[in-house]
C-alpha cells in the first residue's frame, strides 16, 4: 500500500480538526472498503484518520421511538442487538447479511453510509426507514443526505457520530446478490413509516433512491401484489456485464414483492 | 511515516515500530514471522488471513496493525497446547479430510472456532453461513462443514 500518515485521535473533535481543509485525507472507520481500495489503487490517500480510538462512537440504544447507532458499531453487533432484532428486526437482518463474517465484525454503519456505494445494504435502511444522520455539526434526514455516486451531504470536515432510525409499523429488505461479489444487484427496503410508505433501493442506480410509484401503490394497498403491478422505467438504472437495466427494474418490483410479503 | 504498536498476540505482549501503512497481517508475518496466517487474495475476499481480534474473526489482510494496536490478537499458531497436541478443530480438519493443499485451512479453522463461540450447536447451513468468507479452491466444502460440525462437538 502507498505510504500515508496515519492519526489516530481520541476525541471528535480533534479528528475533524486534522480533517479540515486537507483535500486528500480520510476519515478511516472499520476500513473494510476504504483500505482494499487503496491496496488497489482504486483510492489514496495521504493522511488517514483512524477512528477506532475515539471512545462513545459505539454502541446501541433505544430512544423514545427510535433506535440510535453510533457511526463506529460494527454490523454483526447491529445483527446480533435485541433491542434491533425486537424493534427494527428488518435493520438487524440486513445488517447481518452484509459481506461475509469478517467483514461484518470490521465494517461499521458510519463508514458504510459515508462511503455511499451504490451497491452497499445500509444506504437502503437508511432511506427507507427515514432516519435520521448526526453528525458533529448537525442532523441530516435521509432524503438529504444521499447526493449520488459515493457521494453524500457531508462536508469535508464533518463526521457522522450516529444514526436515528424510527421504529417502523412495518418493514423488510430483500436484495438479489451478485453471486460472485455478495453486493446487491438490487436490494430494495420497504416501510410502513409514521411519514407514510417508503420504498428504497440500492444497487440499481448510481446512489440509493426511492421510488414513488411503489410508495403510492403501497399506501393504498400494502400487498406484494400491489408492489409487482408496479411498472418501473429502465431509465437512469445501472446495465453492465451483470444484468441490463431492464433487468433491474423488473428485480425492484420483483424484491419490493417479496419484502412486503415478508414484512 | 512510523508509528509505534503494541499488542497482546498469542497471549505475549508485543511492540514495533512499523510504517503507518503496514497491514496486521505484515506484521504477524514479516515482523512476527508468524506466517501460519496466509494471504491469498490480499484483497479482503479469500479469508485465509483470518485471525481474531478480541475474540472477532476479521481479515488481517484488510486492516492496518495501527487499528489492532491495544488488542488481543490470536493467530492459528495460538491454538495448539503446549506440548503440540492440537487443537480440537485443527484435529478434526485432520480427522474428516476438512483441507486437501490446506492453504485456507488456518482462516477457516479461526473462523470455525469464532463460530464455536456464537452457536456451539450450529447446522450445517450456520456453518456454511460463518464461513462464506473463506474460499477454498481444492475440495469444495462438504468435508470443511463435516470437520467443522466435529470440531464444535469436540
Amino acid at each position: 500500500m502507498q505510504a500515508f500518515q496515519l492519526h489516530q485521535p481520541n476525541s471528535v473533535a480533534s479528528a475533524t480538526q486534522q480533517r479540515a481543509g486537507k483535500d486528500d485525507a480520510r476519515f478511516l472507520a472499520g476500513g473494510q472498503s476504504l483500505l482494499a481500495a487503496m491496496r488497489l489503487g482504486l483510492n489514496s490517500a495521504s493522511e488517514l484518520i483512524d477512528l477506532s480510538k475515539i471512545p462513545g462512537l459505539a454502541g446501541i440504544k433505544v430512544d423514545g421511538n427510535g433506535i440510535v447507532i453510533g457511526a463506529m458499531t460494527r454490523h454483526a453487533d447491529v445483527a446480533a442487538s435485541a433491542d434491533v432484532k425486537r424493534l427494527i428486526p428488518a435493520l438487524a437482518a440486513l445488517a447481518g447479511s452484509i459481506g461475509d463474517r469478517q467483514v461484518r465484525n470490521m465494517g461499521t454503519i458510519g463508514g458504510s453510509i459515508a462511503n455511499a456505494d451504490p451497491a452497499a445494504d445500509y444506504p437502503a435502511a437508511v432511506l427507507g426507514l427515514g432516519a435520521t444522520v448526526q453528525t458533529n455539526k448537525r442532523a441530516i434526514a435521509a432524503d438529504d443526505f444521499f447526493k449520488g455516486f459515493y457521494e453524500t451531504a457531508l462536508a469535508e470536515d464533518e463526521l457522522i457520530t450516529s444514526v436515528r432510525f424510527p421504529v417502523p409499523t412495518k418493514g423488510a429488505y430483500e436484495k438479489f446478490k451478485n453471486p460472485a461479489s455478495r453486493f446487491a444487484l438490487v436490494g430494495v427496503f420497504v416501510a410502513q413509516t409514521a411519514g407514510g410508505v417508503r420504498v428504497a433501493v440500492t444497487g440499481a442506480a448510481g446512489s440509493v433512491f426511492r421510488v414513488s410509484a411503489i410508495e403510492a401503490a403501497l399506501a393504498g394497498n400494502w400487498s406484494a401484489a400491489a408492489a409487482k403491478a408496479v411498472r418501473v422505467s429502465a431509465d437512469g438504472l445501472n446495465s453492465d456485464l451483470h444484468a441490463s437495466a431492464e433487468y433491474r427494474a423488473h428485480l425492484i418490483t420483483v424484491l419490493a414483492a417479496r419484502a412486503v410479503a415478508a414484512s | 511515516m512510523t508509528i509505534h504498536i503494541s499488542m497482546k498476540v498469542n497471549g505475549k505482549a508485543v511492540s514495533a515500530d512499523v510504517a503507518a501503512s503496514t497491514t496486521l497481517v505484515e506484521f504477524i508475518r514479516e515482523h512476527l514471522r508468524l506466517t501460519g496466517t496466509h494471504v491469498g487474495c490480499n484483497t479482503a475476499q479469500c479469508g485465509a488471513c483470518t485471525v481474531h481480534v478480541d475474540g472477532r474473526a476479521v481479515k488481517s489482510c484488510n486492516m492496518l496493525a495501527a487499528q489492532a494496536s491495544g488488542a488481543e490478537v490470536t493467530t492459528i499458531e495460538g491454538l495448539a497446547s503446549a506440548n503440540g497436541d492440537m487443537h480440537p478443530m485443527q484435529a478434526a480438519f485432520k480427522e474428516h479430510h476438512g483441507l486437501q493443499c490446506g492453504f485456507c485451512t488456518p482462516g477457516m479453522v479461526m473462523s470455525a472456532l469464532e463460530l464455536k463461540g456464537r452457536f456451539p450447536n450450529a447446522t450445517d447451513e450456520q456453518i456454511r453461513e460463518a464461513l462464506d468468507g473463506n474460499f477454498c479452491r481444492c475440495t469444495g466444502y462438504q468435508n470443511i462443514v463435516k470437520a467443522v460440525k466435529a470440531g464444535l462437538a469436540a
